[in-house]
């Protein structure tokens, strides 16, 4: 089970086993001039080797800076305040900065939003491969060149010999993006943080680099958490999901389960405003009301004054409630069969 | 990364006048407030030159070769007066000197400065507004100009027209007017697409008020930016010639004359004739820089966002 | 060659010719140059001769073809005070006068990069702080008041360095140098490091920039993402994108250390060009005048093409726009 809590209780300890990410409790905040932004306010959740987790939400509702968190890339005014991030047994949160280097690139890898962005204009991609190898391993260069041609290869760049003396500039956005994956999967990581990766693409190249990373994983074994605002994207490959809001997991579970069977309120509002999820001819439900501004937010449930079951009861604070595996965080649960 | 701080500007007071939020935002370095202060006292000093220096300088009669390169603080043969800053070779007192200096030094500049923003904007905005081969031609020469470095300019005019007051001036307007008529431009190629200079070629009104009168206004800000670093460059050209012997004549020593006076006397110590002139120009060019700096970080659009 | 850069050599040789007429014109038309040429104890029929001699007496426009004609022979006339080709005497002068501002290029480069990237990598420390102060100051300070507190203090005070001259110097090719003796390289520091002053400003607040501007970049992160070290980030991924700006303000900025060499050489009494073009114009040595001028012309316009040249090999983005 992935997106468990610590909450709840009995299920914890099992989950902890054999999970390679643990994440307990995790606070991320950001100082800024008008107070302080509480971008991640206790997250917790486990991951286990090859297991894929789609952590969806609006922008602002902390998913990035979790994935950031998780190898400590914030940048200032932002800082890990609070909690526990535990990777195969090492506690990362009091890492020293050269043991967290060795662990980026190495063990954990990402994968960034914008490909046009994340790939250094004025060297050419084999400077940028070659480098990712070489932070790591002794590797002669011819051999490390070697590998990240193979690299190229795997993600279905067409002629990697010739493309490694490229120049990012010579690519299209999805060859760039593949080139980044292929990067990623240089030294064969144990979990991969993908931040949207296929936000900035076209439809048509979404799915293939999907497809692509997919197959790449499953392959490799390689564990995979998936940023995304957009859940029909994860739910065709992630085993686990877990929706933030406003800093906060507030639903959780195998993905069938929280698509089909939704208990959150702001999950049912995503899912029925998904396309595909509705009939011909009906409208579009939608979620009224704007993303929370993360220095007002309501007291009690973040959600509340976007929600049509709020009453009185959701002025406290609600906790994770749990059944077979599948968490949410609210008073006024939909039903299964809604 | 996807996060959406907000910033309290968008809390600020609507009403506001701009040329309060300038003062609002300047006086917020204090650094920059600390230039405007000195630049108002060197300014301040240069006017009240005649009222307040020890002695005239430049009349012969009151000064004695007698108390020539004396130290400073030393007292005068005829225990008349004490020369804070010492003596140059003539026994002028250097404090006086200086006062006096900066009189000439400050008028150069401004004056150069002026008629050159006059003539570079004009030109610049004619250039915007007109366009055609008008504009090609006159920012052929802007780049020719400024692909040039200003001394060897102001040396090629020097070297035609001779040495004065007037020349220099001459030859500091010809060096600067190039960087006023490129931001006057471009900052017009911008605001003549806007609708309200559209409205007012609908109705009729005459080419050149639409140039001084609309255009040029919304155009200021980087002028005025650009108008601070050119007073202070002028200032120092100046300087620099006249300490090559081609700027000011010796009957109006501005700061540069005075320290190229004392360059003789520094190989034997007498450092004084060109350290306090130079002290002098210092501050001003300091006060003058913070200024211009601050109101570049103020008035550039960019950074009001 | 691609045309792009035909059509700028050719704009390039406009100006140059349009330069020559200014200057031509420029020093003909302002005072009559007979008046410096013909001895003043001459008489009527001497002062003639020698006017006609020198071709003063024909119309401006035949003067300047003349004058052109020579120019391309390699003659850009005869010093009054050297009695020498003008030409000759400015190349005799000209080594010393590039050693020294290669000298301060390179102290600027020196101090101004290492300095530049610690104040833009700790922008709020105080160090950083102090250097950018120091780079305010570097630009309002007066150069050539700074050179003579510099003779002030390390010659006159402390006696550390020589007030000036270019000390011994090693003919190599036929040209003397100073940097090869213990003793020149002693006389250079003063004069290189007066140059450097307001380059080493620029250079800092240059790579600053730059510096700032490049470390927020996702690629920066993403760097940061595959395990690299704080040092490979600096020196390959940011350094690298900086350096093409400051590498092409560098390149135009040689021109200027050029043209203001000619402050430093004269507080140094370094015998280069531009103490020479000095000396000319306070001697009213007009040949002299017109042959630096056309050089200096020439120089610069030289420098702009190059510059425009490696900035287009250097940055992959440009060189694939202009190829297409």
């Amino acid at each position: 089970m992935t997106a468990v809590l610590e909450q709840t209780a009995g299920v914890a300890a099992s989950s902890r086993r054999g999970a390679i990410l643990s994440v307990r409790d995790l606070k991320t905040y950001f100082a800024t001039p008008a107070g302080e932004v509480k971008a991640v306010d206790g997250l917790s959740f486990d991951l286990r080797a090859g297991q894929v987790l789609g952590l969806v939400g609006e922008s602002g509702s902390g998913k990035s800076v979790t994935g950031f968190s998780i190898v400590r890339l914030i940048e200032p005014p932002g800082r890990i305040v609070g909690g526990e991030i535990s990777f195969k047994g090492q506690e990362l949160t009091g890492a020293s900065l050269e043991e967290m280097r060795r662990l980026r690139g190495r063990h954990i890898a990402m994968i960034f939003q914008d490909p046009m962005m994340t790939l250094n204009p004025v060297l050419r991609i084999d400077t940028q491969m070659i480098e990712a190898i070489q932070a790591h391993e002794r590797v002669p260069i011819a051999e490390a060149r070697a590998r990240a041609r193979d690299a190229l290869g795997k993600v279905g760049i067409p002629s990697p010999e010739e493309r490694l003396k490229a120049y990012p500039h010579q690519f299209s956005g999805g060859m760039r993006q593949r080139v980044a994956i292929a990067t990623a999967l240089l030294n064969q990581p144990d979990l991969i943080i993908a931040d949207e990766p296929t936000t900035a693409l076209d439809v048509t190249i979404q799915a293939q680099i999907l497809a692509e990373v997919q197959k790449l994983t499953r392959d490799t074994n390689t564990a995979v958490i998936w940023i995304s605002h957009d859940l029909s994207v994860v739910s065709g490959m992630a085993d686990e999901v877990a929706v933030m809001y406003a800093g906060r997991i507030v639903e959780a579970g195998p993905v069938a389960e929280v698509i089909n069977a939704p208990r959150h309120p702001y999950t049912a509002g995503l899912i029925g405003s998904l396309p595909s999820r509705n009939r011909r001819g009906e409208r579009l439900r939608q979620i009224h009301g704007m993303t929370p501004n993360l220095l007002d937010l309501p007291e009690g449930c973040a959600f509340r004054t976007r929600c049509d079951h709020a009453d009185e009861a959701c002025r406290r604070e609600p906790g994770l409630f749990a059944r077979h595996g599948h968490v949410h965080r609210c008073f006024h649960p939909c039903r299964e069969d809604a | 990364m996807t996060m959406t701080i907000e910033t309290t500007a968008e809390r600020r007071p609507a009403v506001e006048t701009p040329l309060r939020r300038v003062l609002r935002e300047f006086t917020r370095s204090k650094l920059a407030v600390l230039g405007l202060l000195a630049l108002a006292i060197v300014i301040l000093l240069a006017i009240l030159a005649p009222a307040i220096a020890p002695q005239d300088p430049y009349d012969l009669m009151q000064l004695s070769i007698m108390d020539g390169r004396l130290a400073p603080g030393a007292g005068s043969m005829d225990g008349s007066m004490v020369f804070t800053l010492g003596t140059d070779s003539q026994g002028r007192d250097m404090l006086s000197a200086i006062l006096y200096g900066l009189r000439i030094s400050l008028l150069v500049g401004f004056l150069s400065a002026m008629a050159a923003a006059a003539v570079g904007s004009a030109l610049g905005l004619i250039a915007a507004y007109v366009g055609g081969w008008i504009e090609s031609i006159i920012m052929r020469i802007v780049d020719l100009q400024l692909s040039f470095p200003s001394i060897l300019v102001a040396l090629m005019i020097l070297a035609f027209l001779g040495k004065g007051v007037t020349n220099v001036v001459l030859a500091l307007v010809i060096v600067e007017w190039a960087a006023y008529a490129r931001t006057a431009r471009s900052g017009a190629l911008i605001e003549r697409r806007k609708e309200y200079i559209e409205a007012a070629e609908c109705l009729a009104i005459p080419t050149w008020r639409i140039l001084f009168r609309h255009l040029l206004p919304n155009c200021l800000p980087p002028l005025i930016v650009i108008a601070t670093v050119q007073i202070a460059r002028a200032i120092t050209l100046e300087a620099t010639l006249s300490f090559l012997g081609l700027g000011v004549p010796v009957t109006e020593p501005s700061l540069g004359l005075l320290i190229a006076n004392g360059y003789e006397y520094m190989l034997s110590g007498e450092y004084w004739i060109s350290f306090y002139p130079g002290v002098a120009l210092l501050v001003m060019i300091v006060s003058i820089n913070l200024v211009g700096d601050q109101l570049r970080d103020v008035l550039n659009p960019r950074s009001q966002a | 060659m691609p045309f792009w850069f035909i059509k700028r050599l050719f704009g390039a040789l406009l100006i140059v010719f349009a330069m020559t007429i200014i200057v031509f014109v420029g020093v003909s038309v302002i005072g009559n140059p007979a008046d410096i040429l013909v001895p003043p104890d001459a008489d009527q029929v001497e002062r003639l001769r020698i006017v006609t001699a020198l071709g003063l007496d024909q119309p401006l426009w035949k003067q300047y073809l003349s004058f052109i004609g020579n120019a391309l022979h390699g003659d850009l006339g005869t010093s009054f005070v050297f009695g020498e080709p003008a030409l000759k005497v400015i190349l005799q002068r000209m080594p010393a006068t590039f050693e020294l501002a290669f000298s301060a290029l390179i102290l600027a480069i020196l101090f101004g990069i290492p300095l530049g990237l610690y104040a833009g990598l700790r922008p709020h420390g105080l160090l950083s702080r102090s250097i950018m102060a120091g780079s305010i100051l570097g630009f309002s300070l007066p150069t050539f008041w700074v050179g003579l507190m510099m003779i002030m203090l390390f010659a006159v005070q402390l006696g550390w360095l020589p007030s000036g001259g270019r000390g011994e110097t090693v003919d190599v090719l036929g040209v003397r140098w100073s940097f090869l003796t213990a003793d020149g390289l002693r006389h250079l520091i003063l004069p290189a490091l007066n140059l450097a002053l307001f380059k080493i400003s620029l250079v800092i607040r240059l790579t600053r920039a730059g510096v700032r501007e490049v470390m927020p970049q996702e690629y920066i992160k993403f760097a940061r993402a595959k395990g690299l070290t704080e040092r490979r980030i600096i020196s390959v991924h940011v350094l690298k994108n900086i350096l093409i700006p400051i590498i092409t303000v560098i390149g135009l900025e040689f021109g200027s250390l050029i043209a203001f060499a000619v402050v430093t050489e004269t507080i140094f009494a370094w015998p280069g060009m531009g103490k020479l073009i000095i000396d000319s114009i306070n001697s009213l040595d007009r040949p002299m005048i017109v042959a630096y001028l056309v050089i200096i012309v020439i120089f610069f316009t030289t420098i702009n093409l190059i510059v425009d040249f490696l900035y287009t090999v250097l940055d992959p983005r440009v060189r694939l726009e202009s190829g297409g």
